[in-house]
């Protein structure tokens, strides 16, 4: 398998439970080229994942490897693109860009020569030599998804990256991520916690438990995807994922809102009178 | 101005007390002219930019401590707080018996008065840039030197530039205050000389020349930088 996670765990230290442990015993296997899912609920531990295999925290116990060498730290080989793009505001868009190729020591020229060529192909040519304030949500965040490219990395890290924008603004692009994912066959590990969105994207859809965070279920899905119309299967996988989800949704909102509160919907119908079957 | 002519004319106070505008306005320009006032305008801001520039580079380095060793924060941390709240002409005893009553004794207090506003100043700086900043340079593979010079000093020099601003203000009050007490040239001792001769124009003068100084570094020269940056990063639209 091309990146392997082992028996991850996790915790945090709390303030009044001493720690909290996010991870319980991850073990999955991704393919090279694959576009894997994590769905989840908020506080699942699914960014946490995505920072271990980005070596920027560590795992208590456990191990992640790449191609069979283990990970140890940060590496350009997985970069991230976060929710919010994260462009640092001092430098222009031509800049952000090539940060990480000139710490790889690329001669300058060369670097902006790539980067201008990745920012062309987020439709963002125009823009080389404007500041991170004078784009959009989704300019920047095809900008961040650009720095995150032109590094060629062997898996690209994406946390929540559409979450913070529009419906429009996302529908594009999905639809983007897709066609550069099929030009440039890297590895895709998307965090979201929007089941649409795992469904229209992925090849394989982990469903992630709470509280610890584990691996619930594994869908595959291996229709051809345009990131834009969900089909009949999809639909229906979306039915299957969101009743896995269901159960964590209402252990998270029990936990916080108190033990009488239901999510789920009540199974028997009422009719409008108030009294069940009165009309027999 | 003409108020200040007239009541001047019209008080009962002799000349030398109170100066008229026109009076005032002659001293300053022959001090000028003399190369009196200017020759004490260059012995002044070469102290300053000395102990201010100290001050810059000892509070960044002691403001990166800080921030990157707990150890730091939790001792030197503390001492420089309370130390922020003594004024530094407080100082000025201490320093003449170290060093005598020389340039080195208020090179000494301008440092110190800029020094732990800077301190302080760049702590909270590093602190605050975004995590998410640094988790990107890091995971564009930043690290070490790389990325304190490219990530955090750059994302912190809002509040550096503040920071300075402040360290300013006060190496320029402990500046003023330490020539008054002992300087061979500045205007701080020139302030002094004029109060020894009885010359109130001559004080006044130079109470202009150290308004429109401060004016200009605060209001032109730290007021422009920080617009800059603000327009540079989009804060301010």
């Amino acid at each position: 398998m091309y990146l392997s996670i082992k028996g991850i765990e996790k915790s945090f230290p709390h303030k009044e439970k001493g720690t909290v442990k996010v991870l319980d015993h991850i073990d999955l296997e991704v393919e090279k080229g694959q576009f894997v899912s994590i769905v989840g609920p908020s506080g699942c531990g699914k960014s946490t994942m995505l920072y271990l295999i980005a070596g920027l925290e560590k795992a208590d116990s456990g191990s992640i490897s790449i191609n069979g060498n283990e990970v140890t730290g940060s590496g350009s080989d997985r970069v991230v693109v976060f929710q919010e793009a994260g462009l640092f505001p001092w430098l222009t868009v031509l800049d952000n860009v090539t940060y990480g190729l000139l710490l790889k020591k690329m001669p300058k020229k060369e670097a902006e020569q790539k980067a201008i060529e990745m920012l062309k192909m987020v439709h963002l040519g125009n823009y080389i030599n404007s500041y991170p304030h004078q784009l959009s949500g989704g300019m920047k965040q095809r900008v961040s998804i650009a720095r995150a490219l032109v590094m060629e990395p062997d898996i690209l890290l994406m946390d929540e990256p559409f979450a913070a924008l529009d419906e429009q603004t996302r529908m594009v692009l999905h639809k983007e991520l897709l066609e550069i994912w099929r030009k440039t066959k890297v590895t895709v590990f998307f965090i979201t916690h929007n089941i649409r969105e795992a469904v229209l994207l992925s090849q394989k859809i982990v469903v992630f438990a709470t509280r610890p965070g584990k691996i619930k279920a594994v869908f595959n899905s291996k229709d051809s995807k345009d990131g834009i119309e969900p089909n009949d299967v999809m639909l229906q996988l979306e039915k299957q994922i969101l009743a896995e989800l269901q159960d964590e949704i209402e252990k998270v909102l029990k936990e916080e809102m108190g033990d009488d509160y239901s999510f789920k919907t009540n199974s028997v119908s009422r009719d409008t009178s108030g009294d069940m079957g009165s009309h027999i | 101005m003409a108020i200040w002519e007239v009541t001047s004319r019209l008080s009962e106070l002799p000349d030398f007390m109170f100066p008229s505008f026109t009076q005032v306005m002659s001293t300053l320009f022959s001090g000028l002219l003399s190369g009196q006032i200017l020759i004490a305008i260059g012995a002044s801001l070469s102290r300053l930019l000395i102990g201010f520039t100290i001050a810059s580079v000892l509070g960044l380095i002691l403001g990166y401590l800080i921030w990157r060793y707990k150890l730091v924060e939790d001792t030197l941390g503390f001492l420089v707080t309370a130390l922020q709240s003594i004024p530094s002409i407080v100082w000025f005893p201490l320093a003449i018996i170290w060093f005598g009553l020389n340039d080195f004794a208020i090179l000494f207090i301008v440092t110190l008065g800029a020094t732990w506003t800077m301190i302080v100043n760049a702590t909270s700086g590093f602190k605050n840039v975004p995590v998410l900043y640094q988790r990107v340079a890091k995971s564009l593979g930043s690290g070490g030197f790389h990325f304190l010079r490219t990530v955090i000093l750059p994302a912190s020099v809002p509040q550096l530039i503040s920071g300075l601003r402040i360290a300013w203000a006060f190496s320029w009050r402990a500046l003023m205050a330490g020539e008054l007490l002992g300087a061979s040239v500045g205007l701080g001792q020139l302030l002094e000389a004029g109060r020894a001769l009885g010359q109130m124009d001559l004080v006044i003068s130079v109470m202009i020349i150290i308004g429109v100084i401060g004016t200009i570094m605060d209001n032109v020269l730290f007021l422009r930088l920080e617009r800059s940056v603000e327009r540079k990063w989009g804060i301010r639209a």
